[in-house]
Parts: structure tokens; C-alpha cells; sequence
């Protein structure tokens, strides 16, 4: 590995660990506010409850994941395939281009002038620089594709008989599942969105708006989640002391989540008006298919995690689980992920239940699993890759192995107080992306909970700054060198078990399409050949 | 020795591999069930409307409650930064209430918890829903979608009294 490629996911991880301390601080305010303690006439920079939760979603959801993504992908796989990436200026190019559209983005952001929220529905009108920067973002992660696949193609030049390393593998399948989603998004911004702030185009039109970016907005989670099932596969079984269980059966969940991400957008919008019934039922039926290897990522990565325990002692049916190294946090942190996990799997399918839907639909609920996903599952993980990833590109030891295991453990029972209230006061009825504490209409049952809300917050900001902290001392105040970075899990079924067709790429992407053009296709080319863009824009904030 | 570990492996992914197919599988079918059986439906394709003319459009030009028959209520209804209109309806228990509800500017929800309405109203869209109210009492008709600076102040009642 060369430095330059440690300097390019430096630069990367450090963009996205300053939106997510942003994230973390508006973060807490929100909390504090449905709690009762209005904090936004004291904050000089945000203007209001709804500018802070902005700033929240798009830096957590948006920047945090994004940029960590860019950095730490490219990163295991060019460890993975053992080269350098292809083309090192383009990937250079692709940081800035990146850098550049956040900061085009952050300028109306901060500003107030982009007070939409990170779904940014039209007609809500932001300032244009800000879609035009988010939207050179995800031209940058097209260039993280383009260079990553040329990087493989040039591995395969030199070993055209070998199996894709499993990283390496998993990273591709990322990023080309990524780029097929995000062609909604794109759409949305080039044809509707970005001529429509500029001037260009009068109106415009919430339902298309809404189905295009959808059509993105589902598969960003699996964008999201994908890398930290890359940790979970390629790397914590070692960590935990033992192998991984199948690689062929991790090949096989990856390509289903390439094939079936995309065409289920739908299950976002069952309460939308003007998409046929039909049509949402086949995205509940693909919803529930793509439930099928999420299964197999569980059993695989828990049995993975049982082999390690077994090896160092563990014993029983459930003791085992004790015996996993929990005192490495890195470890401990990505485990604690996976557990919570478990209940935003849950509560996941529970939304995409087509009628069940009608009771959480843009609920506390659904705010409430959404931190067990991108909040715990993605970010707790990319948390537990910090604390080796972040040493090693310092080149210094993790100043403190202790904060890091209260740190990871605050999150833990922070994120089990504030979810599951968040959960419950959306089954009665509390509405997400609402200014609660000013509210007219809050119900008696609500109010015993809302403290909880505060609590849980506070202990997560807590955790944030502890995981804050550790990092910077880390940087200025840690003398020991950096441990090695941690090696590739072996499997104890390996990649020569799994089927070759699984290197493949074109039968796949092919069968993507299809798959989308089949549940997208008739909804879509109805609503381009009827849609009059004749919706206003307003700023309302 | 390889082999057989290869094997036991196999087995394990077998076993798993199954119920993981066959519990999805069960869950849809007890969705369809509940869809189609109970009768619980969501909202969807009904019809366009010029988002700029919805005061002029029939039945948005009277936004109010009509009663279509003993016990059948129908409801228009508009949205629009920070009120709906009416805000407030009146039905006695027992009453089934359709919902003709649509956006005259940014994009607006319609939610009025433990009847499970819940819809979005788009600018352009004619929005449907059917609640019963059998319980007399307040229910709180909530905008649930983000929609400006006041959107937490958007809200209405339906006042459910108990049966003449």
C-alpha cells in the first residue's frame, strides 16, 4: 500500500468526520427540544428547529456516509486486489469535485436558504447551488466507480483464473449497485430540480419529484449498509478471533442486494396519492425479497462471529457470545451495531408491510428506526472502523482503548433509550420532522415520553464527544506507533466453493435493469408522458 | 477432513437458507391476506388537479363536510401553509368518513392517529381515505409531512359525538 492512497481515504474519512460532529450538535438540540428545553434563540449560526434538522439530515445521512464510504471502499480494495488504485489523479480530481460540490451545497445550507431537509421535496424551493452541489457529490462517486472498476479490470488482466478477493468483490457490488440507484437522483436534479431553481423551467411537479428520488432514496440505505457488511464479513470475523463461516454465501447476498436494491422505492410511498395500488404491492413483494439476504448476512456474520468465540473458549447455545473480545472496541462497537440492528431489521419490515405501513408512516417511528440503521448500524460500525482506521492513517496509537469501550457502550444504551421511545410515540401518533415542543396538539401519553427523547439525545451527543475527543487526542497527544490494520478473515467455506457465475458481472447488472424496468417502468413512462410541471416553488421557512 | 468440514458447512447454509426463504414468503402471505381480507387499503391512483386553481376546482371550490347519507360523510378538504380546511368536523360515532383531500401549495400530510388515515397531500394530486369512528371523543387531524417554518402549528380536529 502506498501513502498516497492512505492520504486520499485520510482526506476522505476527515471531510466526514467533521459533518458528523456537525450532525451530532444539531443533533442534540432537536432532542432537547422535544424534552422541552428550546435551545435555537441561543445558537447564533442555526436559525430554527427546522434549519437544525436540516443541517442533521444532510450531513449525517448525506455527508457523513458518503464521504466515510469514498474513503474506506477504494481503501479495502485496493488492500484486497493488492494494487494501487488505476488512475490516482482521477482520484484526487474525484475528492475535490466532492469537496467542491459540499461546499457549494453548505453555503445556502448554513445559510438558511436551503431549509428543505435532506428528501428536499419540491415545490419547497431551495437556492440552486445547493442541489447543484449535491449533485457534483454524486457525480463523485460515479468517478469512485469508474476508477474502482478500472482497478479491477486491471487485476483481472494479471490473474484471469483467480476469484475477486471477497473485499474487493464486495466493494465493486457497492458502488455498481450505488451508481444504477442513483440515476433517479440524478434525474431528478438535471431534469426537474436544477433548471427549475435557476429560472430555467417554471414548475414543477412533487409526485415525479417525489417517485424519482425514491427511486435513489430506498437504495442509498443499502449504499449505506453495504460497507459496513464489508467490515462485518471481510474483517470482524478475524477480529473476533475466528473465520469467516462461507464467503460463497457472502457473494450470494451481495449479488442479490446488486440485483434487487433498486426496484422497491414504492414501499416509500404507499400514502402517496397517484401510483397505482398495484404497483405498490409488487415494490411490497420486492421489499420482502430483498429481506432474503439480509437473512443470510445474519446467519452468516453471527456464525462467523461464533467461530471466533468457540476458538477463544466460548461454550453453550448463547454463552459463547460472552466470550467474543469485547474488550477491543473496535469490535465491541461493530458487534453492538449488529445487535440493534436486529430490531431496525425488524421494524424495517414491519414498514414496508404495505397496510401496516398506514400506522408509522412518517411517524416518530419511523425516525426512531432509522437510528438503529444509518444511526447504529452504519455509523456505530464506521465508529469501531475509525478506531483502527484512524490510527493507522495517523501513524499513532488510539490514545485511549478504555473511552473508546465507554464510548461505544454509551451509544449503545443512549441509542436503546432514544429509539425505543421514538418508536412508541410514533404507534400513538406523534408526527417525525415536527417542531414538537411548540405543537397544539400534544396528547397526554406523549408527554410522559418526551423527556426520554431528551435523555436518550444527550447520552448520544455524550458518546459522540467521547468518540470526538478520543480522535484528537489520538492525533496530538498519542506517542505509540499505530497496530496493524486488521487482516482479512480467512472462510471456512471459501471463495472456490462459490459458484463462478458469481464473478460475473453483466448477467447481473442486466437482470438489475430488468428488474427495474418491470417494476418502475409503466409508472414512470406515465408519469413523463402526463405530468404538466406545473407546481410553483415556495420558500415557506 | 476437508471435505467433511466443506459438507457441514454446506449443511448450516441449507438450513438457514430455508427458513430465511420461507419466512418472507409467510409474512407476504399474511399481508395479502390482511390487505384484501380485512379490506385495508392504501391510497392511490384517483386524478390530477391544477395546483393553482384548486379554489375554482369542484368539490375544492366548497371544502366542508356533506353528508351523503345516514352515517356516510364525505369530506373535502384542503391543505395549505399552516391550516386545512375545515379544521374542524363533526360526525356522530359510528360514522364512516371519506377523505377528499388535496395541496394548493408545498407538500402536506393528513394524518389522524388510532383511524389510521394517514395520506400525503401533493400539490397536483386528489388524495382518498375512509376512516370509521365508532369511539366518541377529540381526534387530532395532524400535518405530518414537513411543510415551512410553521408547520408544527398545522393541525384540526374531528369531534366524534355520541349517537343521537
Amino acid at each position: 500500500m502506498t501513502r498516497s492512497e492512505d492520504r486520499l481515504t485520510a482526506a476522505f474519512v476527515a471531510v466526514a468526520l467533521v459533518a458528523l460532529f456537525g450532525g451530532a450538535l444539531t443533533g442534540v438540540f432537536q432532542a432537547l427540544e422535544h424534552s422541552g428545553l428550546n435551545v435555537y434563540p441561543s445558537t447564533p449560526l442555526v436559525k430554527s428547529y427546522y434549519h437544525s434538522l436540516t443541517l442533521h439530515g444532510v450531513l449525517n445521512v448525506l455527508v457523513w456516509t458518503t464521504f466515510f464510504i469514498c474513503g474506506f471502499v477504494p481503501f479495502l480494495v485496493t488492500r484486497a486486489l493488492g494494487r494501487p488504485l488505476a488512475l490516482p489523479g482521477l482520484a484526487w480530481l474525484t475528492f475535490w469535485v466532492m469537496l467542491g460540490g459540499l461546499v457549494l451545497a453548505a453555503i445556502p445550507l448554513l445559510g438558511n436558504a436551503a431549509t428543505v431537509m435532506f428528501t428536499f421535496y419540491p415545490p419547497l424551493k431551495a437556492h440552486w447551488a445547493f442541489y447543484v452541489g449535491l449533485t457534483l457529490v454524486v457525480v463523485g462517486t460515479w468517478l469512485v466507480t469508474l476508477n474502482l472498476a478500472l482497478t479491477w479490470r486491471a487485476w483481472r488482466r494479471q490473474h484471469p483464473a483467480e476469484r475477486t478477493p471477497l473485499a474487493a468483490f464486495m466493494g465493486l457490488v457497492t458502488f455498481a449497485m450505488w451508481t444504477i440507484a442513483s440515476l433517479g437522483i440524478a434525474a431528478e436534479m438535471l431534469v426537474m430540480l436544477i433548471p427549475w431553481s435557476l429560472g430555467l423551467i417554471g414548475g414543477t411537479d412533487p409526485l415525479l419529484a417525489r417517485v424519482l428520488f425514491w427511486f435513489t432514496g430506498h437504495p442509498i440505505v443499502y449504499f449505506w449498509l453495504l460497507p459496513a457488511y464489508m467490515s462485518w464479513y471481510a474483517l470482524v470475523p478475524r477480529q473476533a478471533g475466528g473465520k469467516l463461516f462461507s464467503d460463497p454465501l457472502a457473494r450470494t447476498s451481495f449479488i442479490l442486494f446488486l440485483v434487487l436494491s433498486t426496484p422497491l422505492g414504492f414501499h416509500h410511498q404507499y400514502t402517496d396519492p397517484g401510483i397505482h395500488v398495484g404497483w405498490k404491492l409488487v415494490h411490497a413483494f420486492l421489499t420482502f425479497a430483498v429481506f432474503f439476504p439480509s437473512l443470510l448476512t445474519f446467519f452468516n456474520v453471527v456464525a462467523s462471529l461464533e467461530s471466533g468465540a468457540r476458538a477463544r473458549g466460548g461454550r453453550g447455545w448463547v454463552a459463547w457470545f460472552a466470550r467474543l473480545p469485547w474488550g477491543d472496541p473496535s469490535l465491541a462497537a461493530q458487534v453492538l451495531a449488529m445487535l440493534l440492528f436486529t430490531f431496525g431489521g425488524i421494524g424495517g419490515l414491519i414498514n414496508a408491510s404495505y397496510n401496516l405501513n398506514l400506522v408509522v408512516h412518517n411517524t416518530a417511528w419511523i425516525v426512531g428506526h432509522l437510528h438503529l440503521t444509518v444511526g447504529t448500524a452504519v455509523t456505530l460500525t464506521f465508529m469501531g472502523i475509525c478506531y483502527w482506521l484512524v490510527p493507522h492513517l495517523a501513524g499513532r496509537a488510539l490514545w485511549s482503548r478504555r473511552l473508546a469501550l465507554a464510548q461505544v457502550w454509551t451509544w449503545f444504551v443512549g441509542m436503546i433509550v432514544f429509539s425505543n421511545t421514538l418508536h412508541r410515540l410514533g404507534l400513538m401518533g406523534m408526527p417525525r420532522r415536527t417542531m414538537i415542543g411548540a405543537a397544539a396538539y400534544v396528547q397526554p401519553e406523549w408527554k410522559v415520553l418526551l423527556p426520554l427523547v431528551g435523555a436518550g439525545g444527550a447520552l448520544l451527543f455524550l458518546s459522540s464527544v467521547l468518540f470526538f475527543l478520543n480522535l484528537v487526542l489520538t492525533l496530538v497527544a498519542s506517542r505509540a506507533p499505530a497496530p496493524a490494520v486488521p487482516a482479512f478473515s480467512e472462510a471456512l467455506s471459501g471463495a472456490d466453493h462459490a459458484p463462478a457465475i458469481l464473478d460475473r458481472w453483466r448477467p447481473w447488472i442486466a437482470l438489475a435493469f430488468v428488474l427495474i424496468a418491470i417494476a418502475y417502468g409503466p409508472t414512470l413512462v406515465r408519469l413523463a408522458l402526463t405530468t404538466p410541471f406545473n407546481t410553483p416553488g415556495l420558500r415557506v421557512w | 477432513m476437508a471435505t467433511r468440514k466443506a459438507t457441514t458447512v454446506y449443511l448450516y447454509e441449507l438450513a438457514w437458507i430455508l427458513p430465511s426463504f420461507a419466512i418472507p414468503v409467510g409474512m407476504l402471505v399474511a399481508l395479502v391476506v390482511t390487505a384484501f381480507g380485512a379490506g385495508i387499503h392504501l391510497p392511490g391512483q384517483e386524478r390530477r388537479i391544477d395546483p393553482t386553481k384548486v379554489a375554482e376546482t369542484a368539490p375544492f371550490d366548497t371544502p366542508g363536510l356533506v353528508e351523503l347519507a345516514p352515517g356516510q360523510y364525505e369530506v373535502r378538504m384542503t391543505a395549505q401553509i399552516w391550516a386545512f380546511a375545515p379544521n374542524e368536523i363533526r360526525v356522530p360515532a359510528g360514522s364512516t368518513v371519506h377523505f377528499w383531500a388535496t395541496s394548493k401549495d408545498v407538500v402536506h400530510g393528513l394524518l389522524i392517529p388510532k383511524v389510521h388515515v394517514n395520506v400525503m397531500l401533493l400539490p397536483g394530486q386528489v388524495a382518498h381515505a375512509v376512516a370509521r369512528f365508532d369511539t366518541p371523543g377529540e381526534y387530532p387531524i395532524i400535518c405530518h409531512e414537513y411543510c415551512g417554518i410553521a408547520h408544527h402549528t398545522m393541525a384540526g380536529k374531528v369531534i366524534v359525538e355520541a349517537a343521537r
